[in-house]
This record gives C-alpha cells, structure tokens and sequence, in this order.
C-alpha cells in the first residue's frame, strides 16, 4: 500500500509559518517531520506520522511553488495562483529575506561571485547552517545587489520598494550591499569580535554620510559609493598631524577639557598623539581602494586597540572623541571644519559602535 | 445582427521569456468568436506589454452567443519560423447575456497552456450589445438565468417552480485521435476543452429553451457532468430545475400577505370534478388566515421569501379527470383508496392535488436540496436506481482507429438501434419516479444522477428523496392559493410535518415501525428517516450532526463485455444492502435517527467496485430514540467466546455513551420511555442478517429493510461479523473543536463567523498486494478516507472551532489497483460564545428565517413535548417501544433490484444525437434588453464600481472567497453574476521535474483556483457560492514521466457585501453608472 499521490489545495493558501522557518533553514521533508514530532505536533489534533508527513510534504510543495515569486516579491501581490491575504504575503517575504547573522558575517564584504557561492559549503560547515539556506541567502544578498546597482536614488528605500521588506531588513540589505560594492575587509582575525550588525550600523553611517548620495540624491549608484570629492578633501586635514603646533595646540584643548573626568585621563594625555595621527592619517588615505578596504581594520589597529589595552570604557571613548572633535574647531587656524564634522560624525559613532567593553 | 461582441485586449503581465537570446518576449494577441479572427499588433521585447487594441467587434447570433466561448490566444512572433503559442483564455460570455447578471467582463485573466499552466496574465474587457428581436422562434435561450445553488437563490423568490429539465449532447472524443497521429496531444487537449466548452454552451443553452417553453425564467439547481467514454464519445448532460424567480427588493413584501383574494381567479380554471371537495377547503379556511405557523409570523424578516405567490391564471387547463386516474399509483399500493378513511379526506386531498399537479410532468424531479419554508410538505425517504450498461465497443480497444472508421461506426450504430443514452436516463427516472410513487410520493426532490465508467461497462445512478410538495409554487397545479394554504395548516408544525409519513399506515410499502411524532404528537412517523436533502431549516433538532460514512469495496474478476456488465449488475444489491446496513449501523452508534444529503456513489474498476455513502447524521427530534447495539454471540457456551462478545459490546455501548455526550443527543423523552439505555430490552431484539454471497436467483427478493427483524443485534458468527463490528468502532470521532457534515450547515452552531477556508484534497492509493480479500480491502479504504479526515483535522486546526461542511467525497478507480478519493469542502469557523448567537443571526446572512427557526421552535418543541407527556402516556406503549425496523426508505428497494436485472439485459449502444452545431445561422432572434432590465434593480455598473473600489486596496488581486455552501456567513450576496462552467485540461511530460504526480496535480488544482477566481473577479464578483469539482480524472504514466488530468469545476458567481454595510446600494449603483458611461465611450 503506498500513497501514490497526496495533495490538499486550499482556497486561501494555507501556510504553516513553523514548516516555512524548517523549509527556510533548509530541512529535508523527513527531517522537518522530526523536529515536528519532537516539538509536540503529535498530540494537535490526533495527529500521527503519517499526517505530519503528509501536511509536511504539502507545504512544501507550496513553498518551492511560491518561490519564484518570492524571488521578485512584486509579483506576490498580483500574481493569481496563489491567494494569500497581505499580512501573509508580507510575512512570506520577510521570512524569505531574513538571513543568519553568523552566515552573513562570514560572506560580508566579499564578492557576490561564483567563486563565494563555491565555498558555500565551507561556510556552511563551519556556521552551522544548511547548504541550502546558505544558497538561499547568498542568492538573495546576490539578486539585491544586482537589481540595486542599477537604480537611482537612495538605496535602503530602493530595496524596501523592490522587494517590499521592512524597514529594518532593507537597512541589513543595504548594508550587504555596501559592503560587497566596496568589498571592505571583514574577515581579519582581529574584526572576528564585531558582529554583523556592528557592521551594518558603521554601513548605515557611511550610507547616510561619507556617499554621494548624501549631498545630491539624484546620481546612480549615490549610496553606494564613496563621495570621492570628499575623500579628495580629506587628505587636507592632513594639517592636524603635520603641523606641530596645531597638534599640540589641540592636544591642550583637549587635555583641558578632560582633565578630571575620567580615571583613563593618564592615558589619554599620552597616546593624544599617537591616537591623533592613527584616526587622520586613515582619513588622508582613503583615496585609495585598497585603504578604504582596510578601513576597519584600520580603526581597529589604529584606535581601539590600543584604547582597549589601556583598558578605556565605552564612556572614556566617548567623552575623548567628542572633546577630540570639538576641540578642532577652537583651532584659529584649521580651516576645514566641515570636512572635518563630516569625517568625525561617521568615525564617532563607528567606533562607539565597534568598542565593545 | 441580433447582437454584438466586443472585445479589447489591453495588456499583458508576466509573460514568459520566449526568445532566450535576448530574454524578452514579443507578443500578440489572436481573439476569435466562431470562424471571425482579430489580431493585435505585436508588441515588442517586453514581457509586460501594453497592446491597448481597439474594441474588436463581432456580430454574431445570440444563439452563437450562447454557444461558444471567446478565445483568446497569446502568441510570441517569430519572423523566421512559425509564430508560438504561449497559452489561451477562453471567456464563457453567457454572463453578459443575461441583463441581472454582469454587463461586462473586465480583468485581468490567467494564460493557460495545457503543457506550461499558467504562463503570465492577460488584461482583456468584454461586452455584448444585444438587440431587440421578438421572434417567437428563436434558437436562443437569452437572459435564463442558471444557478448551481440547490435551493431558492438568496434575494430571489420563487413565484413558480416548474420542475425538471434535463438535457443531453453527445460528440466524439478529439482525444481519442490523437492516436492518429495527425494531431499532438496538445493540440488535441486544447481541441478538447474549446469542444466541451461549446457543448457546455450549447446544452445550457438547450437546457434554457426548455426552461423558456416551460414558462420560466431560470434554472436552480443545474448539474453539469461529463461521462467521457472513451471511443464511443463524449456526453455533457445537466439536469436542474425550472422555476420563475422574481428579484427581491424590500418592497416586495408590502403583497406578501395579501394573497387569498386571488384564489377565485385561478378557481376558475378548476375542473368540476374537484369541485365537490370544495367545501372541505371552505370550512377550514378562516384558519389559514391566522398565523398557524410560526414562520409565517416573522414580518421582521425582510428578506424571508413570502410563502405565497399571487399566481396568474394558469393558461394550461389541468384535465383532472386524467390525473383522477392516476392517483392510484400503479404499484398496487392503493394507497389511494383506502387513505381516506385513515388519515381524513384532507390527507387524501391533499395528495390528490399536488398529484394533479405533478402527474403531468414527466418527471415531478427537483434537484433543489432545500426549499422555501412550506414547500416541502412530507418526506418518504430515499429512492435511488442504478443501471449498468455497455457503451458500445467498436472492437479491438488497441491504436488504430481512425476517425473515419468510427464515423462509419457511429452512423451504422444510430441506424439500427434505436435506443439512446437519452432513453436510458429516462428508464432510471421512470424507475425512481416508481420508486416513489410506492412510497407514497408524487414527486422527488435532492435528485441527481452521475455515472461510473470503466472501459465499456458505465453505472448510471440516480438517486432522490420521495417527497410531497405544496402545490402552491407548481404552476399547473392551478390551485387556488386559499385552499392551498389551508390544508397545510394541518397537523403539522413545520419542525416535524416533513418526518411526518407520506404513505398509508395500513398499507405501508415496506415493513417499517411507526410511532405517533415525538414533536405534534399527532401524526405518525417512521423510527428513521433517510433523505438526500438538506436538513429543512424548520426541523427540530436536538444536538448536533456529524458526517456518517458507509465504505465498501469488492472485489470483482476481470471480464469483458456482457459478462463483466452481469457480474457488476450482481454484485450492487450487495453493496447497496451492506452500504446500507453500514449507514445504518454507525447512525445507531452516534445515538441518532435521521440521514440528510445521504449521497451513495458506486464506483467501479477493472477488478472492484467501490462503494462510499457519505450523508449527515442528525436527531431529530420528532423521531423515537434509536436503540442501542446488541451483539450476539452463535454460540453460547464458549467462556472464551463470551467475555470476547462482552468486551465488545462494552466498547459499543461506551461509544453510543461518548457519542451522545459529544453531539449533545439528551432528547427530552429519554427518562419518559426508557430507551435511553443503549441496550435494547430484550424484546426489542431482533437480528440483522449479514449477506453471505448468495446466488443470483435470491438477488430479487433481497430485502433490505431486514423485514421484521430488527437492526440492533449484530450476530457474530464468523471472523468477517468480527471484523465489520471493528470497523464500526473504527471511525474516529472528530478531534474537539471541529464537526463535519456534507450538508450546508451543522444543526446547532448558528454563530458563524466570516472566516471561510475551502479547499480540495486528493490522495491516490496503490494496492501493493494483487491478491487482497474483500476484508483487507475494506480497511484499506475505510482508513484511507479517515487519515483523509484525520489529515484536514490537522491542516485545518487553526480555524477551531471550526465545522467541516459540505464534505463531498468522490471515489474512483483510475487503473487496476489504484484508488482515489477526492474530497472538496469547507472549513467554516464559528464562535465559541454560543450566547451571542442570536444576535449573529439576526444580521446573519440572508437566512435570517432559517436561522431563527431552529431557535425559536427547539423552544417550542421542548415545552410542548415537555407538557403532553402526561396525554401520550396513555398510547399504548408496544406502539412506541415495539421493536423497530431499520428501513424507512429503502421499501422499493426489492423492486430496484429486479429492475437491475432487467437492465443489464439490456445491451446499450452509443448514438450521435444534437452534435455541436459549427455552422453559423442568421436568424434574427434575440433578447428584449429593455424589458428585462426595469425587473432587476441593480442593473449594470455595480461590478465595476466595485472593480475601481478594490483597487484601493492593498492588494491589486480581489480576495474571491469560494464556498461549495450557497452563503457566505456574515455576508449578504447582493447580486448572482451567472454560472462558472469550466473545464481544464494540464498534461504534462516532465512528471518528474515537477514533482511527480503530486506536484503535477497540487499545480494544476491551484491553477484552476487561480482560474475561477480570476473570471469571478473579471466578472466583478467578489465570491464563488455553490462550488463543486465534479469530475477529476488523472491519468499518469510514470515510466513514461507523463501524466494527464482533466478538471471540471462550477459554481456561482456573486458579489456578496458585508451584513455590518448598510446601504452599499445607492452609493454603488451612482458610482457604477459613471463607470458604465466611462466604460462606453
């Protein structure tokens, strides 16, 4: 006796959200009827094996269906085959979206090539998760950047209306996306402590600043690239560290200003110089590609790290930079005070961001 | 040019890539109507594109209107090779025809391919100007309007009921050439459905003239199927019911009450041999006039159909010296003789009348399943009759035919033999309408028929409920409403008048214990009640129902020709008995004793027959209590043996227990007589006799109401009694929080909330082992259809509490040792909070008067069942406690099986008859726009109007809600858009790749979804009321990695408002009028 055939087709697609996250996370049919078992389904409903399996095996069916849509999600809402009320329609997207953090941290900044799909595998083995989630969410990192790259306008708004997800989600986009256009250096051993979201706030900062987007929204690729005139401007606040007055003179109004106010005061006063010529000198180099990939590990290299050995608290970090940036601005002869508010803003809070106690 | 088709093809979407170089696809458009073809332009390399054609206009006959579908073909132009087809969309215009349904069809529409599916989608908006013609001679059936809803549509009142039609056409097969050679089998497939969609046009359209003759505008009721025969041909046969309908509007019921005065009119017309009986109505007319029943007192109810219609005096003179005649049914029952003396002349009147009525149709058949309060004056019970015939055998079945061969056959064949599928149809009805009349009954209502085919042999089966009607709704009854009113103002209340027996007691047709109704305590009613109806809206129930069902295989041996048809035509009484004993088994375990929408469908197969009866159990409260279960052992003295019976008997007795507690049977006379025990009294014992493989000869005399032996004692006596007791116990009960049914609503649950979940499932078993007995078989089926339930438990248990309703299960034998069960039904969610019912029901739906009933006459049952216990306790108690009979309905059934051996000897031959009609007539005929249009009040513009609201949706694709019940709960159905008729074919050649043949099939069932919502919505509707997937028929080859499957699907399409929305109407219709305006120009 075998079941030759087994379908249920309901009016209202009928979707189970716990069968989508097994099918999401990319469980076998038999393997996804496991966990079910294990998490109690049997005693719903006078349920067996057998009508697990079965109601497994439908799911299924309708998600790899649904999946072509999924995959342009505008489609979701006009589409005729499948009637799936809005709310759902919504959750199907999100869900299908949603990624692991600790695969996305092993694939951000990396190009979204063959070759990075080929070492899928790897990176499944050693995160835990299913070659076929990985596909899934190295192919939508992949179908993202491919349909944003060719939009104006800026980018988290341009993913949330191609792809119709929140608000949170397209921020996480735009973030990969950001990060696999400029190809950042993420996977140094001395980054391994930063979490993706880490990354994805200090993307969002660059997003919202350091692109071209940020000052004329109108060009392709505005949030995705680096303003170059900007980066160009930069190599001019090369004066904070070569010029010995300016730099002691800033050294004394930040001295001044802290003196008091944090027990790390010490050890502030005497890496002043040090801590100075590291953050200037990563701001002077970013004309270059090559810097600019480096531009965490520089910030880890140059300022935290050495924070972290003189055992500074986030609060410490706070107060130097704030004093360090508003300092520059009682300096009669710095001239650049707007590049230097719109280098600082991002550093600032990118470095908050990536000290962690 | 008695009309005018346009159509304006619009756009595209989601077109698939057809050239792969450059991605892209570049599309047109083809739109035919009968031999006349359009093109668009082609829209280059997009796979969105905007064709924006102008209006394609064709002129065509209304009949060809009727007839044929729009065909729409989506093409990808190739300017080297020929141009491919990407999919079509074939657009049933039959809607637009009719001015109260739609006035355009605008949407966007699913391309199918029957190889690819869906292939994108297609913007298409059609019209029809119809111009005014008043030729009498007409070929065209406009503006009937079809309904497959079973019962009086909701907003409409029936002035009339006309009663059956039936129609039939007959075509070859195009699948069967594609073995030819000539054709693909795409080509073929697609020549397929464009044929069954002309003949689908052209029966409804036959279907419609008939109506027209008759007199009336409608059909309710309309069942549609397809026999696909194979070599010998194809059949599209639908039977419905004719009636007059009239729209409803609020004003209408001003007249409601002011009827009697009419009645001299029309008494004219009476011929004076009824006039001596004259008198009788006379005398007890002034009590019509006061509210005997309590439905006639709901003035509240604005939507409740007023009972009475003011009839026109009916032109056809009823010959009542004929019809006298024929009161005497045929069947030497004599029921109409010595009737008078027991149940008074006004029972004898009574069916005098309505016989009257009735005798002069051919067949008193309605296919409706509930009715108008007061229509349905008594019930007999279920009459059914099955042929098996031979579909003529060309000869050898292997490849090869060619198609002028057949036609040769065919002509050959309609020359010698006279007979027809016409003529066996009509020799079932003459069976079933004998059937009835032995029962007492002059008509049949919930009638239907299907058939089974396997290779040559096919089962014709119909089946219907004996029953008396009021005449007042027939036509020419030519009764005077007055007189009509009074005699149903006797003795019985509408909660039980239905249970009430149609046949004379001392006459009865079949041995049957009655007792004096639990509810009037007035007339008598038989200890069980069968029907393939509904549960009348006015019945007293007590508790709740559940679905029953019978299940049954046998084995058969293989054979061919006559011989097969003999050994088949053999073993049905058998099935038929044990389905029987099966039903009525499980009823007595669920302590209940009433079967509705009892549907018995026999399958049959190359080597078995499959049988599944399927109905809805229910007490009823104007019933006696059933008796328990008592088993017997053969032999007593084995200890062993004993406590083995007694386990047994334990276990049934704690069901029967559980049962009552869980369907919440405490029927008020259960302390007053005592059967309350499950255990009968020992007098009340009699045994059921198992039907061991008797010879043929006994076959005629097979009783199957078990004569006076009463049902409740199953005897063990063999390892098979063992193990049918076991499979008794086997049906699990459903889980808490979920009923299920195959009627449209459970008795009891009243609260329903909006949320609706239809769906449909089908699950397809091998038989691994060839050599099964009829036992393992039997369990393999039974727990085949309970994971079936089991598995809906669990996808469905989000909606608890939730009722299953409409469970229609269809069996079939696709191949040799493969089974396969379809089921489509409804989840329905109600409120737990039992209190708010009455203000749910108040809003509720448009049933309000049905909903109410239940209400407020279990109140009153109660009360009066609760104050003449002290009068009954006087009736002498072996009347109500003498051991019962099992079989009320089942009395003609000796007859049936003697009728089934006179039809096997009759060999049946295929005959070509009313082939489709491809050549175009121009006669002048057509529709009177105008006239129509002032009795509908909501004409045109309201489905667009509603069309521009939805697009301030969130979503751009309409939520069509779809429903095999014919309601929505919570909503109120504002207009009827016409029937959805629709045949799909889907094949396939990479079974495989698309995930075998469930992945095939999961798709295609979806895709037809997808389908008839999209018409619905092109139609401006908003929901599917009254759907059902009539036929499903997979073919799959696997080692070829091929599959095929055929789908029919109808309904009706409506839109249906919120009850909460007060007034959509007037705000509706103005912005639909500029819509309208906009849409013209």
């Amino acid at each position: 006796m075998a079941v030759e055939l087994d379908v249920f087709v309901g009016n209202t697609t009928i979707m189970d959200e716990e069968v989508y996250q097994l099918w999401l996370d990319g469980y076998t049919v038999n393997d996804a009827v496991k966990v079910r078992m294990a998490g109690g389904m049997l005693d719903e409903c006078e349920a067996n094996q057998d009508v697990l399996l079965s109601d497994t095996m439908d799911q299924y069916r309708t998600f790899q269906m649904c999946e072509r849509l999924l995959q342009s999600p505008a489609k979701l809402a006009n589409q005729l085959l499948f009637q799936i009320p809005p709310h759902r329609q919504t959750m199907l997207i999100e869900r299908y979206y949603a990624f692991d953090d600790v695969f996305v941290r092993e694939v951000l900044g990396k190009k979204l090539s063959k070759g990075t799909k080929k070492d899928l595998d790897d990176i499944g083995a050693k995160t835990g998760v299913t070659l076929k989630s990985c596909r899934r969410q190295f192919d939508n990192f992949k179908r993202v950047f491919k349909v944003v790259e060719e939009l104006k306008g800026p980018l988290v708004e341009n993913i949330r209306q191609h792809f119709l997800l929140s608000d949170k989600l397209a921020r996480d986009y735009a973030a990969i996306v950001f990060f696999a256009n400029n190809r950042f250096e993420t996977g140094k051993k001395k980054l391994q402590y930063l979490t993706f979201q880490d990354f994805a706030f200090c993307a969002g900062q660059l997003i919202n600043n350091w692109t071209v987007g940020a000052v004329d929204n109108t060009v392709e690729d505005m949030d995705v690239d680096l303003d170059k005139e900007f980066l160009q401007e930069l190599k001019e606040l090369k004066i904070l560290i070569t010029d010995k007055d300016l730099l002691d003179q800033h050294k004394s109004l930040v001295c001044t200003a802290l003196r008091g106010k944090t027990k790390a005061f010490a050890e502030m006063e005497a890496n002043f110089k040090n801590l100075s010529r590291g953050l200037v000198n990563i701001a002077t180099k970013l004309t270059n590609t090559k810097d600019v990939r480096d531009f965490f590990i520089d910030l880890v290299e140059k300022f935290i790290e050495p924070c972290r050995s003189d055992r500074w608290t986030s609060a410490d970090i706070k107060l130097y930079l704030t004093h360090y940036t508003n300092s520059a601005h009682i300096l009669d002869s710095f001239k650049h005070q707007a590049v230097w508010d719109r280098y600082m803003g991002v550093i600032k809070s990118c470095i908050y961001k990536m000290y962690h106690d | 040019m008695p009309g005018k088709l346009k159509a304006k093809i619009v756009a595209g979407r989601h077109l698939p890539v057809m050239d792969r170089a450059s991605d892209l696809t570049d599309a047109f458009v083809e739109v035919k109507f009968g031999n006349t073809t359009f093109k668009t332009d082609v829209f280059p390399k997009s796979l969105n594109p905007q064709w924006n054609s102008e209006w394609f206009k064709f002129e065509v006959d209304d009949e060809d209107l009727q007839d044929e579908p729009l065909q729409i073909t989506v093409l990808d132009h190739d300017t080297y090779s020929a141009n491919d087809a990407i999919g079509k969309v074939y657009i049933d215009i039959d809607p637009l025809l009719c001015t109260e349904a739609a006035s355009i069809i605008s949407g966007w529409f699913p391309i199918y391919d029957t190889i690819h599916g869906i292939r994108g989608e297609i913007n298409v908006l059609v019209k029809v100007e119809l111009f005014n013609d008043l030729n009498r001679f007409r070929q065209s059936s406009c503006g009937v309007k079809f309904f497959c809803t079973t019962s009086i549509p909701r907003g409409y009142r029936a002035a009339m009921v006309h009663g059956f039609v039936e129609e039939l056409v007959v075509n070859e097969d195009p699948e069967y050439q594609w073995i030819d050679r000539i054709r693909t089998p795409r080509a073929s497939n697609e020549a397929r459905q464009r044929l069954i969609s002309l003949m689908s046009g052209e029966l409804q359209r036959k279907i419609g003239l008939k109506v027209l003759e008759m007199g009336g505008n409608a059909v309710v009721g309309y069942l549609q199927c397809f026999d696909l025969e194979g070599e010998s041909g194809l059949v599209v046969r639908a039977i419905g019911t004719a009636c007059t309908l009239e729209k409803q509007s609020s004003g209408s019921l001003v007249n409601t009450h002011t009827h009697p005065n009419t009645a001299p009119a029309s008494n004219a017309c009476n011929s004076p041999s009824k006039d001596g009986k004259e008198p009788v109505f006379g005398e007890d007319l002034p009590s019509s006039s006061g509210p005997p029943t309590p439905f006639r007192n709901l003035p509240t109810s604005s939507s409740s159909p007023p009972p009475f219609s003011p009839f026109k005096p009916c032109s056809r003179q009823s010959s009542s010296s004929d019809t006298d005649l024929s009161l005497t049914p045929k069947t030497g029952m004599g029921s109409g003789g010595s009737a008078g003396k027991e149940a008074g002349p006004l029972k004898t009147l009574l069916r005098q009348q309505t016989q009257t009525a009735l005798e002069q149709r051919e067949f008193p058949f309605f296919t409706l399943t509930s009715f108008p309060p007061g229509f349905l004056v008594h019930v007999g019970g279920v009459v059914s009759a099955r042929s098996v015939k031979l579909l003529d055998r060309i000869h050898n079945p292997a490849l090869g035919n060619t198609r002028s061969y057949k036609l040769l056959d065919w002509n050959s064949v309609t020359a010698d033999e006279p007979e027809t599928r016409d003529a066996w149809w009509e020799e079932i009805r003459q069976e079933i309408k004998s059937h009835a009349k032995a029962l007492g009954c002059h008509a049949v209502v919930g009638y239907s028929e299907n058939t089974s085919i396997c290779e040559e042999v096919c089962i014709l089966s119909a089946s219907g409920t004996a029953a008396i009607l009021n005449p007042r709704y027939m036509r020419e009854g030519c009764l005077d409403i007055g007189s009509t009113d009074q005699r149903f103002d006797d003795p019985s209340p509408p909660s039980c008048g239905f249970c009430h027996i149609p046949y004379d007691e001392l006459n009865m047709p079949f041995p049957a214990q009655l007792t004096y109704c639990y509810n009037c305590r007035r007339q008598k009613v038989p200890d069980v009640l069968f029907t393939t109806i509904d549960l009348p809206a006015e019945a007293a129930v007590t508790g709740k129902g559940c679905l029953i069902q019978a299940r049954l295989c046998r084995l058969k041996k293989k054979a061919q020709g006559e011989v097969n048809a003999t050994a088949i035509s053999n073993l049905l009484p058998f099935m038929e008995y044990e389905l029987h004993t099966q039903l009525m088994n499980k009823l007595k375990l669920r302590s209940m004793n009433a079967l509705f929408g009892l549907h018995i469908q026999i399958s049959v197969g190359e080597n078995m027959l499959l049988g599944l009866a399927s109905a809805t159990g229910v007490y009823l409260t104007a019933l006696p209590a059933p008796g328990g279960i008592q088993i017997a052992g053969k032999t007593s003295g084995d200890l062993n043996n004993e406590q083995h019976i007694q386990a047994i008997q334990k276990r049934i007795n704690d069901t029967i227990a559980k049962n009552k507690e869980l369907y919440q049977i405490n029927p008020p006379e259960l302390t007053e007589e005592g059967v309350g025990s499950p255990i009968p009294e020992p007098r009340h014992r009699s045994r059921l006799f198992r039907s061991h493989s008797e010879s043929s000869d006994e076959v005629s005399e097979l009783d199957l109401s078990h004569g006076k032996k009463d049902a409740f004692v199953l005897e063990i006596d063999d390892t098979d009694a063992v193990e049918d007791i076991h499979s008794l116990l086997i049906d699990a009960s459903p889980p808490t929080g979920f009923y299920t049914c195959n009627t449209e609503t459970m008795p009891g649950i009243y609260n329903w909330t909006t949320a609706v979940q239809m769906f449909t499932s089908v699950r397809v078993l091998r038989l691994s082992n060839a050599n099964l007995s009829n036992q393992s078989l039997n369990k393999i089926f039974t727990d085949l259809c309970e994971n079936l339930l089991k598995s809906f438990y669990f996808k469905l248990r989000s909606n608890i509490p939730c009722c299953l309703c409409h469970l229609n299960f269809t069996v079939a034998v696709p191949e040799e040792e493969l089974i396969q069960v379809s089921v489509t039904a409804v989840a329905m969610t109600f409120d737990k909070d039992q209190t708010q019912e009455r203000f749910i029901t108040k809003g509720g739906i448009e049933t309000e008067e049905q909903l109410q009933f239940p209400l407020e006459l279990c109140a009153d049952s109660s009360s009066t069942n609760a104050q003449p216990s002290s009068k009954f306790s006087g009736v002498p108690e072996n009347t109500i406690v003498s051991p019962r009979a099992a079989s009320v309905d089942y009395g003609s059934f000796a007859d049936r099986c003697s009728t089934w051996l006179e039809l096997l000897r009759l060999k049946a031959h295929t005959i070509r008859r009313g082939s489709v009609k491809t050549s175009r007539r121009t006669q002048s005929l057509a529709h009177s726009v105008s006239s129509l249009e002032h009795c509908s009040p909501l004409t045109e513009g309201r489905p667009r109007s509603l069309r521009s609201s939805r697009s301030f949706g969130g979503s751009s694709v309409t939520m069509v809600k779809m429903t095999p019940l014919s309601f929505l709960p919570g909503t109120r159905i504002i207009k009827y858009l016409g029937i959805i008729n629709m045949f799909f074919i889907r094949e396939t050649t990479s079974l495989r790749e698309e995930g075998g043949v469930s992945g095939f099939l999961h798709s295609f069932i979806a895709e037809v979804f997808a389908m008839v919502r999209a018409h619905v919505a092109a139609l401006g509707g908003n929901a599917v009321v009254s759907y059902s997937m009539k036929d499903c028929v997979l073919m799959e080859n696997p080692n070829k990695n091929q599959a095929q499957c055929l789908i029919n699907v109808s309904g009706d399409a409506v839109i249906c408002v919120r009850e909460t929305d007060q007034e959509p109407m007037t705000s509706m219709t103005n912005i639909g009028q500029t819509c309208a305006a906009d849409g013209a120009t």
